[in-house]
């Protein structure tokens, strides 16, 4: 069963079972909405852990068990074993499987916005560069610090024009 | 620049006392990078390795990354040879076994130290004494851009630089200090500091790093998540949320330990330096235990004569391997643990 945030929709990535008055209550949070409700998730699991709570939870197990990467061979199974991928085309051949985990495992992140290698296309650095001030932006924009918000937001758009 | 003359040249990031160095011993950064279009090492064939290990290897040393780097085949390299460089931190516990081709390329300040072959294709280390993550960042970064002149990484638009393990992807970045807690951990408060960083998303290691123990009230603290930040902001982060505290509940620590304990300090530090100074037969174990509480009596002035220089070389030349490597032969323990009193003696007692 696949749940979603019982308060946004997003995808859960927190499940809770609370016993209350011998009432079975089930909860499903995304990460963002549990931090709200002060709930902290260790962040020092192992991975296979992770995974293992993953596939139980999601029931991926039949979806994903035959996920092969057709490049180096590695199934996910495999994976689930060892614990590391086998080349960089795993990332696509299990990303299904792999997303949420990740997101779990890098405090909600899914997308890279650090540096680029200087190999990458225009498009590409552009586009992580936009990536990078928009996170800045929302951080501004959180910490209530309009002015460099609004130097953040010309910088976007200045980009985006370019 | 052979191997054996580390012994006493180099290791610039633990002689020389860097910023907040009372209570943070070293920074160090780490790399994570694949090379586009190869398989990641788990999946190398024997050849694939090899091939991969003489291409790094031309490409780091040709790369004028410092003065004098030079390569160690750890394949070919002494049992002996590659215990002394985990004592020294320049290569990871696992990357110390094999028989596969795997090395790691060292400068003689052994400030940037690159470890071919190990669980990704190439992983940069930057090392540095006391707090300056800042710069070993921006070292690491240096490095980068010199390697990514000749070679192209795995890269993913969406999750950045590829590795081996998903839990390093993105940035493929590690920052991590090893901090002194000695006070701390005589006050108990060490697990307050424990929690504290796990709710903060840190991890918290021995000082040989991942899988092993805390010894001598040495604590490695490092970033856990790789992606969706860019590098600078990991470390300021790393840098601004946890780490100011740690370093300020130390302090206090040691000063309430200087003016409400103060007889019970002076007696530790009498008996570890009488120890230190008259043992026959001294284990690793018991001198790194020793030597803590005497690098903190240094910094409360409780140790004259002794200087944190002295201190710091003797925890490193008083590990197995490092004795063995002085004295160029392989001895049994119980011949190490007298090697280890003399060489002691030798230096506390400036005989």
């Amino acid at each position: 069963m696949k749940h979603n945030c019982d308060k946004c929709n997003k995808p859960a990535t927190i499940h809770l079972t609370e016993i209350i008055d011998g009432q079975k209550i089930e909860k499903h949070l995304c990460q963002d909405c549990a931090a709200s409700e002060g709930i902290t998730v260790k962040a020092d699991v192992p991975i296979s852990q992770l995974l293992e709570d993953f596939i139980l939870q999601s029931g991926a197990v039949e979806e994903t068990r035959e996920a092969v990467c057709d490049v180096c061979g590695m199934t996910f199974t495999e994976f689930r074993e060892g614990g590391l991928l086998g080349c960089p085309n795993d990332y696509d051949a299990f990303d299904k499987a792999l997303s949420p985990l990740l997101e779990r495992a890098q405090e909600g992140a899914t997308q890279h916005t650090g540096r680029v290698p200087g190999s990458a296309s225009a498009a590409q650095q552009r586009q992580t560069a936009l990536l990078r001030l928009r996170a800045q932006l929302k951080a501004a924009i959180a910490r209530e610090d309009y002015e460099q918000a609004a130097v953040l937001r010309d910088q976007v758009k200045e980009l985006e024009e370019s | 620049m052979k191997l054996s003359n580390l012994i006493y040249s180099g290791g610039q990031w633990l002689s020389d006392s860097g910023p907040l160095h009372d209570v943070v011993v070293s920074s160090r950064v780490r790399l994570a990078r694949n090379l586009a279009g190869m398989p990641f090492f788990p999946k190398c064939s024997q050849e694939q390795r090899a091939e991969i290990q003489e291409r790094l290897r031309n490409e780091i040393l040709s790369a004028n990354i410092v003065p004098e780097m030079f390569y160690v085949d750890l394949s070919e390299a002494s049992d002996l040879h590659r215990r002394f460089l985990v004592e020294r931190h320049l290569i990871s516990r696992q990357h110390a076994q094999g028989t596969y081709p795997h090395g790691v390329a060292l400068g003689p300040k052994e400030n940037v130290a690159i470890m071919v072959n190990e669980e990704d294709h190439l992983r940069v280390q930057v090392l540095r004494s006391g707090l300056q993550l800042e710069d070993a960042v921006q070292e690491a970064m240096r490095v980068d851009n010199l390697l990514e002149e000749h070679i192209d990484f795995a890269f993913h638009s969406r999750y950045g630089y590829l590795t081996a393990c998903p839990t390093n992807v993105g940035t493929g970045l590690r920052v991590s200090v090893m901090l002194h807690l000695p006070a701390l951990k005589m006050s108990g408060e060490i697990e307050k500091v424990f929690r504290a960083a796990r709710d903060m998303h840190l991890a918290i290691r021995g000082l040989f790093g991942e899988g092993t123990e805390a010894t001598g009230d040495f604590f490695q603290i490092s970033n856990q998540t790789t992606l969706g930040r860019s590098e600078e902001e990991i470390v300021e982060e790393f840098c601004s949320c946890m780490l100011p505290n740690i370093i300020d509940y130390e302090r206090r620590a040691r000063e309430a330990i200087l003016s409400d304990k103060r007889v019970f300090i002076e007696d530790k530090v009498g008996r570890a330096l009488a120890v230190l100074k008259a043992a026959r037969l001294i284990s690793s174990e018991e001198t790194m235990y020793l030597l803590s509480v005497v690098r903190l009596a240094v910094h409360l002035n409780l140790a004259e004569g002794v200087t944190l220089e002295t201190v710091n070389e003797l925890f490193l030349r008083t590990q197995p391997a490092h004795l063995q490597m002085m004295l160029e032969r392989n001895l049994p323990s119980e011949e190490r643990d007298q090697a280890r009193a003399d060489y002691i003696r030798k230096r506390l007692q400036g005989e």
